[in-house]
């Protein structure tokens, strides 16, 4: 701010012309004497704690990712940390996991909710009781809920499930012991505990639907079926985009449930882009490759971010329904 | 301005967040109000039983007597791979802590470590360690970098409870890797236990893999002694090691349906009764009964079968250190420290007597079987001063403290060694997963893969 105000006169002079009903600059005496000052020290604290805590290390973390460091000493190796993860074999696998992870997650976890939300729709009493029923899975803690599970899933034949599987006659599954099984296990304990959340999404949307329409099905003899398929999904339809782009943009960022069931076993099975990067950069004793993982991190922001710019384009469209 | 007294609350909020933060800055100031050097010193792991912290506050004052202008600190502390390189970054490791050998040479290299060469020769301890364990914390420069505390070997650990109910002798354990593998399926079919288990996550499916390769005769690593190495990890005893693992698990149905455990779980679904057998260092015994609760009556300790024409027991420890960024007032303190609670034990007698006692009275496990980083006649004697107040079952260790000197102690691969491990903590994984895995083929890539960690 130590422009004079001839020199700010001649910038703004300088500057293309102002688009139409855009307001005049305002100069500083006026933004001081609106009560800016006062304005700028109410942001100040907010603004020293985004920068100290939330931007300075993505930028530290983009620096980083730049270097061979152990957090002690660092050299600049350029692009090196971005050709060796991205021809490491390892990550392919940990992409391949994750887009693994999110194929089912959408399997199991986009159509469960949906049918959930529409079939508590329907129902004439204790509507509070299903939502809070439904809900529940989203209040306990995560690590809780994975630990819990995991006990579920002991491949011993007295193992929780194994003894409800053994009731009908099927033999006892190893779960999240074995390379095959483990993925699936895993997505369905992350569905059980994010359907929640999802269900009452729906049920406000389900809200949102005209009666007339069903209505006006009924007269022309649709049954429950035949609504739920030509009134209450096309009405859905942007709120079910939304949540899909939603659910794509948490799964690739999926740690908790492989780092807690299996630490990415067995045999890599479960190794996530996320656990990828974590194992860079703490499996080894003596500081890891902070580098190559921050590497990873910013690849992965990147893609995260175009997804989130699709969805707020799409949102923008959809923002009618 | 328009409003004074909106400004005014701004200026408060700021000088509130301000103060906040101001909050948030690193204390690193030595010394506190009363004068005292402050010394902030590594335990045992977070999740220890009360008593351990009872013998411990009974240490620190003993110290703190004998040492007036030195305060004490007691940090929970556990040597953990994915946190320790942060710690040591952040500065927020104790003063005094313990290292693996196998880390202790790479963290000299990096000089994350305090010279202490002075120290261990005003002390006079120099000449009067084990040489092959001295070595492991000389840098290249020659100087020394810690003290070498506590070593253990590799030894198979089993359910005397389990054996009886088998109908095995629990006092005539297993001496070959056939007679582990009957006993495992005796085990199994007698109890649905797991007759046999072995550690594969986190890096300690290589550890254990190693030890058996060593076991039966085979290296994972030729040491070329100038800080390089090369992989030989496709070899034949790693190979039959793998093989046992696989007839176990596939053929035998002995292993166990878990094939996701760590130091820790393996530990504690042993102290629960839950496993045979299964091979891990040979100090185990106090966190067993510390940290998990095991009854004492259910352990037995054996060596681990030797076969083949090079066999060796693999071997570690670790070593006391300090961090390399103490001003010298804190050194001197932290020297006195590791000399009165981890050395003098070891030469001691009345030491060791009042380490014993203090241990006994807390209920705290002693006389666990060590291998002495000093001579084995120090070892030997130290054992008979303190004999009154062993507590461990030493008969139900019999069959490993006899017959341990008969093993020649292996040290485990030094070059680049936890992030090798994690490659073969997938080879195990595979085996023990997938029935159908060629272990041939399993060798061949990850000796490749290990070669090009060590070129790096």
């Amino acid at each position: 701010m130590t422009m004079t105000l001839s020199e700010q006169r001649a910038a703004v002079e300088d500057s293309p012309p102002p688009a139409a009903r855009r307001p005049r600059r305002r100069s500083p005496l006026t933004w001081y004497r609106g009560g800016g000052l006062a304005n700028l020290v109410f942001v100040l604290p907010m603004l020293f704690v985004f920068v100290f805590f939330s931007w300075s290390p993505i930028v530290q973390s983009v620096i980083m990712s730049l270097q061979k460091t152990n957090l002690i000493v660092a050299e600049w190796v350029g692009f090196d940390n971005y050709l060796a993860v991205i021809g490491d074999p390892e990550l392919g696998r940990a992409v391949i996991n994750t887009l693994w992870f999110a194929v089912l997650a959408l399997l199991f976890g986009f159509p469960l909710p949906l049918l959930i939300a529409v079939l508590m729709s329907e129902v004439r009493r204790g509507k509070g009781l299903y939502s809070a029923l439904a809900y529940l899975p989203v209040v306990i803690p995560p690590v809780v809920a994975v630990l819990l599970w995991k006990f579920f899933y002991s491949a011993d034949p007295s193992g929780v499930f194994n003894t409800v599987l053994g009731w009908v006659g099927i033999p006892p599954q190893p779960w999240i012991q074995d390379a095959v099984q483990a993925m699936p296990s895993l997505v369905l304990e992350a569905t059980w505990a994010g359907a929640g959340g999802s269900i009452i999404i729906y049920l406000a949307a389900l809200l949102g639907v005209p009666p007339e329409l069903y209505d006006a099905a009924e007269v022309d003899g649709a049954g429950i079926w035949k609504k739920v398929w030509h009134v209450t999904l096309p009405q859905l339809r942007g709120i079910l985009f939304i949540m899909l782009i939603l659910q794509v943009i948490a799964t690739a960022q999926v740690f908790l449930e492989p780092f807690l069931f299996t630490g990415g076993g067995p045999a890599g099975a479960t190794k996530t882009v996320l656990l990828y990067i974590y194992d860079k950069a703490f499996r080894n004793s003596l500081g890891g490759d902070y580098g190559e993982a921050t590497a990873v991190s910013v690849l992965l922001a990147i893609v995260l971010a175009v997804l989130s710019w699709l969805y707020f384009k799409l949102t923008d469209r959809w923002s009618t329904t | 301005m328009k409003s004074p007294k909106r400004t005014l609350v701004a200026g408060v909020a700021v000088l509130a967040t301000v103060t906040a933060l101001a909050g948030c800055s690193a204390g690193g100031d030595e010394g506190s109000a009363s004068g005292k050097t402050e010394l902030r010193v590594a335990t045992f792991p977070p999740g220890a039983d009360a008593a351990a912290y009872d013998a411990f506050a009974a240490q620190e004052k003993q110290f703190e007597k004998e040492h007036p202008d030195i305060d004490i600190i007691g940090v929970e502390y556990e040597w953990e791979g994915p946190t320790f390189a942060v710690q040591l970054a952040g500065g927020s490791l104790p003063d005094v802590f313990t290292v693996p050998f196998t880390d202790s040479k790479t963290l000299l290299e990096n000089g994350q470590l305090m010279d202490v060469t002075d120290a261990i020769d005003e002390l006079g301890y120099t000449d009067r360690f084990n040489p092959i364990i001295l070595d492991g914390v000389t840098g290249d420069d020659g100087k020394l970098y810690g003290f070498p505390r506590q070593a253990y070997a590799a030894a198979l650990h089993y359910n005397r409870d389990l054996f009886e109910q088998a109908g095995l002798d629990p006092d005539n354990p297993p001496q070959t890797w056939d007679e582990i593998r009957e006993a495992a399926k005796a085990i199994t079919d007698a109890t649905g236990k797991a007759g046999y288990a072995q550690m594969a996550i986190n890096n300690t499916g290589g550890w254990q893999l190693t030890s058996q390769t060593v076991a039966r005769g085979g290296r994972t690593q030729t040491d070329n002694g100038d800080g390089t190495a090369e992989s030989t990890i496709d070899n034949d005893a790693t190979k039959a090691a793998l093989q046992f693992l696989h007839d176990l698990k596939w053929t035998d149905g002995s292993f166990g349906s878990k094939v996701d455990l760590d130091w820790g779980t393996i530990n504690q679904e042993f102290a629960a009764g839950n496993i045979g057998m299964y091979t891990s260092g040979s100090d185990i015994y106090t966190a067993l009964v510390r940290d998990f609760g095991m009854d004492s009556a259910i352990y037995g300790m054996t060596v681990v079968p030797l076969e083949g024409d090079d066999p060796g027991t693999l071997g570690g420890g670790d070593i006391a250190v300090m961090s390399p960024t103490i001003d010298e007032t804190t050194k001197a303190a932290g020297v006195e420290w590791i000399d009165w609670y981890y050395m003098q034990k070891l030469m001691d007698k009345d030491a060791a007597v009042l380490d014993a006692k203090t241990l006994d009275e807390s209920g705290q496990a002693v006389g666990t079987p060590l291998l002495p980083v000093l001579s084995r006649e120090l070892y030997d004697e130290s054992q008979e001063w303190i004999a009154d107040y062993i507590n461990v079952p030493v008969d139900q260790m019999k069959p490993f403290s006899e017959r341990i000197w008969d093993q020649t102690p292996v040290g485990e691969p030094k070059v680049k060694t936890q992030e090798v491990y994690s490659l073969l903590d997938s080879v195990v994984q595979t085996v023990l997963t997938d029935q159908n895995a060629d272990i041939d083929a399993l060798l061949a890539q990850v000796q490749t893969e290990a070669q090009a960690k060590l070129d790096e």
